[in-house]
């Protein structure tokens, strides 16, 4: 197992982690800039707001993880916490 | 032979499977699911009844449509994929109870009237607990003894509207139900528990972890999605399910977010999605439905590869909490990236199947004017995607360096593995081959700019809201612990509640009990101490002298009697 610890994989390398997320971060400014560029079809008031799935996707997200992490206040018991 | 329904063809290999060993054993468990689907597909056609009378009822033991057809499809496959992937298991047991669970749920779809229903019902939950507790650990064996209690009441509630339905109708057989009638909520009951509707959903999150590394894989195909196929012949377009499946849809995420056990991650998706579905058959148009049906059949395929690709890693390290995993890649790469393709097709990336069928019901949603629930669906959307789709595969294969090296999937799981994630791409790719199945007329089709464009906005923005709260260190931890859920109340607060009241009518019975022999011994003691105290019959006798004496009587009586 030591000797397999030595090698280096892919996301060991911090540079190569950059790589994707800075990848990734192009492709989000990407799609919302297509926003502009594409027209999207209505169907709903709400979607008329300039990137609105990007916008919603996001916050719903953050509100998400907020939220849960409140939970955990409340619903969070030890791991045996049945088995007494 | 043509109108053979299949389930027989299980029980035919059931016992086949019990007289035979080894390699021939595997292949009949491959070939029954094979088979019986080639036969679904060659031989059968909507439309067909097969009738069976006994103690004078006529049962429908095969109804054929389109409906009942694709999920007869559906369950064949998946059957077929998790034997692929228990192929290393040499448990008689697992291996039987996996067997006749698929051919219950193949029977239930083809069911057509209440009883048959209601024997199948039953079936898969009696087959379908051995998959839990073949785990053998204590605590699988009570999972397992709480899902089975939840199945049969499901079953009992079936039972019980059928028969009702019968008094009013004056007929057993299965279409539409509705709620017009007691009937009808007695079986919504039986169906929504097998749902996993909320607050009858513990029972999943409970068992489903607690399954073996390829039971749950079993686990997670069939009752759930019997029980959608069941909303979708007997409840179509009660307005109800809407809301019920948009809180599905909604609840779960949450918990989704916090659980550190991988297994209970994906369960508690697993209700995400069948909200979902649930939704889909609340809204009742024929958009909505084909929607609803086609997301079952790309739920089981993705849910079975994410359960597959976390039952691997089960296999391998021997533990699935998130807290102990990390880096995985490394040494398991295969399964990651199979991992990867259940967690984009969950989340409903274009080109992945989940996109092809969950868009049907959110667009179906728009045109039936529910633009609340529209909303909130939308983030159910966004966070499936952030627990199934990046929480997962993140804390199993990278996320911090665990220093595990397990070795890579055994070979019968990385094919079983492989052919889910074809079949996900395939659907997502091609969806115009499951939409001919489906089965009510729509001309509908995922792929228009507006639509990807605003599904790859949600999703690539739900990622970066994960990227940036993991870097400002604001994404919750996966610790080790137990959430409470509504399982609570009845492992916590009923027992400690009957705990309290056996105790306080202990105390109440030795309080009533000593208050009342003060006086007697009172009494007792100033009778003694009174002068008729010293005559004979005054003192207690034991019983021995008083049968004595009752037997001198008699003795006396037949003397009498003799002599007299």
């Amino acid at each position: 197992m030591s000797e397999q610890d030595q090698k280096e994989y892919f996301f060991d390398k911090p540079g190569n982690v950059k790589l994707v997320l800075r990848g990734f971060y192009a492709i989000c400014i990407m799609l919302v800039i297509a926003d502009f560029v594409i027209h999207r079809h209505i169907s709903l008031s709400w979607e008329k707001i300039p990137a609105f799935y990007a916008i919603y996707g996001f916050v719903a997200c953050v509100v998400l993880v907020i939220i849960a992490t409140a939970m955990r206040k409340v619903v969070m018991r030890k791991e045996d916490y049945y088995d007494e | 032979m043509s109108e053979l329904p299949p389930i027989i063809l299980f029980f035919v290999a059931i016992l086949l499977v019990l007289i035979t060993r080894g390699t021939l054993r595997n292949i009949i468990l491959l070939a029954t699911p094979v088979l019986g689907g080639l036969h679904l597909w060659l031989n059968i056609e909507p439309g067909m009844t097969v009738t069976h009378t006994i103690l004078g009822f006529e049962l429908i033991i095969m109804r054929t449509d389109k409906l009942s057809l694709l999920f007869g499809y559906l369950f064949c496959l998946a059957s077929a994929i998790s034997t692929i992937y228990a192929w290393h298991i040499k448990d008689t047991t697992q291996q039987i109870a996996g067997l006749m669970y698929a051919g219950a749920a193949v029977g239930a779809v083809f069911a057509g009237d209440l009883i048959t229903l209601f024997v199948c019902w039953e079936l898969l939950a009696l087959s379908s607990v051995f998959l839990v507790w073949a785990r053998g650990t204590e605590r699988s064996y009570n999972a397992g003894m709480r899902y089975l209690i939840f199945q049969v009441m499901s079953g009992l509630f079936l039972l019980a509207g059928a028969l009702v339905h019968y008094h009013n109708t004056g007929s057993l057989a299965f279409d539409h139900i509705g709620l017009e009638s007691v009937a009808g909520w007695l079986i919504l009951i039986a169906f929504g528990i097998k749902c996993a509707f909320p607050f009858l959903h513990s029972w999943l999150v409970d068992a489903y972890p607690e399954g073996t590394v390829t039971g749950t894989v079993f686990l997670s195909a069939f009752s759930t999605k019997v029980a959608v196929y069941a909303l979708a012949r007997g409840f179509a377009g009660e307005e109800i399910l809407v809301y019920v499946g948009v809180t599905m849809a909604c609840f779960p995420i949450f918990y989704a977010v916090i659980e550190n056990d991988l297994r209970k991650v994906l369960a508690y998706s697993l209700i995400n999605q069948v909200g979902f579905m649930v939704a889909g058959i609340g809204i009742g148009t024929a958009l909505a439905l084909n929607g609803a049906v086609a997301h079952a059949f790309s739920h089981v395929i993705y849910k079975g590869l994410l359960f597959m690709s976390m039952g691997a890693v089960l296999y391998r390290v021997g533990n699935i909490n998130g807290s102990d995993l990390g880096g995985l890649y490394k040494t398991m790469p295969k399964t990651t990236v199979f991992c990867i393709v259940g967690a984009l097709s969950i989340s409903a990336f274009p080109l992945f199947s989940g996109f092809i069928s969950k868009s049907m019901v959110i667009t179906a949603m728009i045109e039936e004017n529910y633009s609340y629930l529209w909303l909130l669906m939308l983030f159910a959307s966004a966070g499936v995607f952030h627990h199934a789709g990046i929480k997962v595969p993140y804390f199993a294969f990278f996320a911090h360096d665990s220093g595990l090296r397990p070795k890579e999937a055994p070979i019968n799981m990385l094919i079983a593995m492989g052919i889910s994630a074809c079949l996900c791409v395939f659907l997502g790719a091609q969806p115009q081959y499951l939409y001919s199945l489906l089965p009510w007329e729509v001309d509908y089709w995922p792929y228009d700019t507006t639509h990807v464009l605003a599904q790859l906005q949600l999703l690539f923005f739900s990622a970066l809201a994960f990227v940036w709260l993991n870097k400002r260190g604001m994404y919750p931890p996966e610790l080790r612990s137990t959430n409470l859920d509504v399982e609570w109340i009845y492992r916590k607060l009923v027992p400690a509640g009957i705990r309290r009241s056996v105790t306080f009518l202990g105390d109440t019975k030795e309080l009533m009990v000593a208050s009342m022999m003060a006086p007697m011994r009172g009494i007792r003691h100033t009778f003694s101490q009174s002068s008729v105290a010293k005559y004979h019959l005054s003192e207690s006798w034991p019983t021995g002298s008083m049968v004595f004496w009752i037997a001198i009587i008699l003795a006396a009586y037949l003397l009498l009697d003799i002599f007299g």
